[in-house]
């Protein structure tokens, strides 16, 4: 047998349970073994349930432990990693939840998990330094409105026709669970300017807002589009704590549309 | 610690060292405890930024480092991942560690990568393919790497080498170094019923310049035989101590971690743990080669 049939048939019946245990794998004895080759099956599924169960923690908490083992477990057979950078694991958990039968009662899950995933890619993402945000602030206010903003490579948009935030908030360590009014959508901004992961709940109109300027628009076309979205959107608060937030490294005269994932 | 920065002692010294664990970065900042080097697992540093770079940083200052790679896949029959070289590249030009380890073993293949250490079949074929890979790893870093010794808990039937003539054949044709894993010689001999002691005494310990410690799980197989997990979840065990001492006798004293990667203890637990290897490596006397 070859090395490359070898670790061919090991691989697949790994991640497959069907399969029958490869010939030619012995204990000490010389002799066909397959509870030895079930601590590999075993490792590999562990290994891969650990790290969703790290990159989830709040989606853990909303199913219970169990249910949610089980349902990485399917995850990881279906999805494995096709890197060895197991941080990277689980993009496509949130997706994969939308499609899962069970969770059909918990139809804002998804939107959970998007959260969680935008934190750790935020947490992961690459360093830069905030602008020093004091010029802007110099300049005109028809300069002002035609400038664009250069997000921080942290900055993560996430919506939600649910109250995600709420649900992910009342759920994180020490927080009491609050029953979230379900009929509200909730949008939030994932990022970490410096040290810290940080997360904002977006009053009405301002993901529209963001998504624009994240697109390439100028301050003052972004402004428009949350106007229209609703006429409660404050564009002088709004604009204000996005400049004390560290989301911006500069701006210009030119689009320079944000390179990251946008929702 | 005397504070100094020492990024230019890329050697790792003499003694014991641990595993650099997330939830320790704080209390090693504040408390610069005495341990002789940090060993990261390289895999968990390539993301962009973020605090892991941030906190490894600030604790490269302070400590050697050893950078302990497990997702190259050395013994897969595939080529070498070209990307995770590279990546292995920046890290090394980063964090200059003193030594780079990675494992006779294989994790990526036709389904992706497989989470797992997975073990090779001991034959001249293989033989060919991971001095290939090693030559490869050497010479795209350059530098010379150290090769881990392998936890199994099966033997494939079409093996025609003993595992450690197959490790001492690997050192022979690459000029690689070794990295000796007491936990996994205990662990290997008890599941594939060797001597251990004859082991260590067989391995090529001109070559060695790194032990590893850590614990298992004791479990049995289908027939009732022990089987011993891998799991480095708990205190090193009475008889992996043992080995620790024979092995220490034939090398000398050389940098030793401690792994402790699940159910990570508090700080203090995990050091005494370290202080314990060192004080057992400053005791041991080194056997002379021509009284074994």
């Amino acid at each position: 047998m070859t090395l490359a049939d070898r670790q061919h048939d090991f691989g697949a019946a790994l991640l497959d349970n069907r399969l029958p245990v490869p010939p030619g794998l012995v204990g000490p004895d010389g002799l066909p073994s397959p509870g030895r080759f079930a601590v590999y099956r075993n490792n590999v599924m562990v290994g891969l349930i650990d790290a969703l169960s790290d990159a989830f923690p709040t989606v853990r908490r909303l199913v219970g432990d169990d249910f949610f083992r089980a349902m990485a477990g399917v995850y990881a057979r279906l999805e494995p990693p096709s890197s060895p950078i197991l941080l990277n694991y689980g993009a496509g958990f949130p997706d994969f939840l939308t499609s899962f039968p069970p969770l059909q009662e918990l139809p804002f899950l998804p939107d959970v998990a998007r959260i969680e995933r935008a934190w750790v890619e935020a947490y992961h993402s690459a360093d830069a330094d905030p602008a020093d945000v004091e010029p802007l602030l110099h300049l005109s206010p028809a300069e002002i409105g035609a400038q664009h903003l250069h997000f921080h490579p942290s900055v993560r948009l996430q919506r939600s026709a649910f109250p995600a935030v709420s649900i992910w908030q009342s759920n994180q360590p020490g927080q009491a669970a609050n029953p979230p009014d379900m009929s509200v959508a909730e949008d939030c901004l994932i990022l970490r300017p410096t040290a810290e992961v940080s997360l904002q709940r977006l009053s009405p109109g301002v993901a529209v807002f963001l998504q624009k300027l994240m697109a390439g628009a100028s301050l003052s076309d972004a402004a428009t589009a949350g106007f229209l979205t609703t006429p409660h959107f404050d564009f002088p608060k709004t604009l204000s704590g996005l400049l004390l937030s560290g989301a911006l490294v500069g701006w210009s005269r030119n689009p320079n549309p944000f390179t990251g994932p946008r929702p | 610690m005397d504070g100094t920065p020492c990024l230019d002692h890329f050697d790792i010294p003499p003694r014991a060292g641990l595993g650099l664990k997330a939830q320790h970065y704080a209390t090693i900042l504040a408390t610069s405890p005495d341990v002789g080097f940090f060993e990261v697992h390289a895999e968990n540093y390539m993301g962009a930024g973020g605090p892991p770079h941030r906190y490894l940083s600030a604790i490269r200052q302070d400590y050697p480092l050893s950078l302990h790679g497990v997702g190259l896949s050395i013994g897969a029959d595939r080529a070498l991942d070209k990307d995770h070289l590279e990546r292995l590249r920046g890290l090394i030009g980063r964090y200059q560690p003193g030594l780079f380890s990675e494992h006779l073993a294989w994790s990526t293949h036709d389904s992706g990568f497989l989470n797992d250490l997975l073990p090779v079949p001991y034959t001249a074929e293989t033989l060919s393919r991971v001095c290939d890979h090693v030559d490869q790893v050497q010479e795209s870093l350059g530098r010379r790497m150290l090769l881990e010794n392998p936890t199994t808990y099966l033997a494939f039937a079409e093996s025609s080498y003993a595992e450690v003539d197959f490790i001492a054949e690997v050192v022979r044709r690459t000029g690689c170094h070794l990295l000796l894993d007491v936990n996994n010689v205990h662990i290997s001999a008890t599941n594939q019923d060797y001597d251990p002691f004859d082991y260590i005494s067989r391995y090529p310990d001109a070559a060695v310049r790194e032990i590893h410690l850590a614990g298992f799980t004791p479990r049995t197989d289908e027939a009732g035989r022990p089987l011993l997990i891998d799991t480095h979840d708990r205190p090193v065990d009475a008889l992996v101590w043992q080995l620790y001492g024979h092995a220490v006798g034939l090398i000398g004293p050389v940098p030793t971690l401690v792994e402790w990667d699940a159910d990570v203890p508090e700080w203090d637990v995990l050091h005494a743990e370290a202080t314990r290897a060192e004080v057992l490596m400053r005791q041991v006397i080194k056997v002379p080669h021509d009284a074994r």
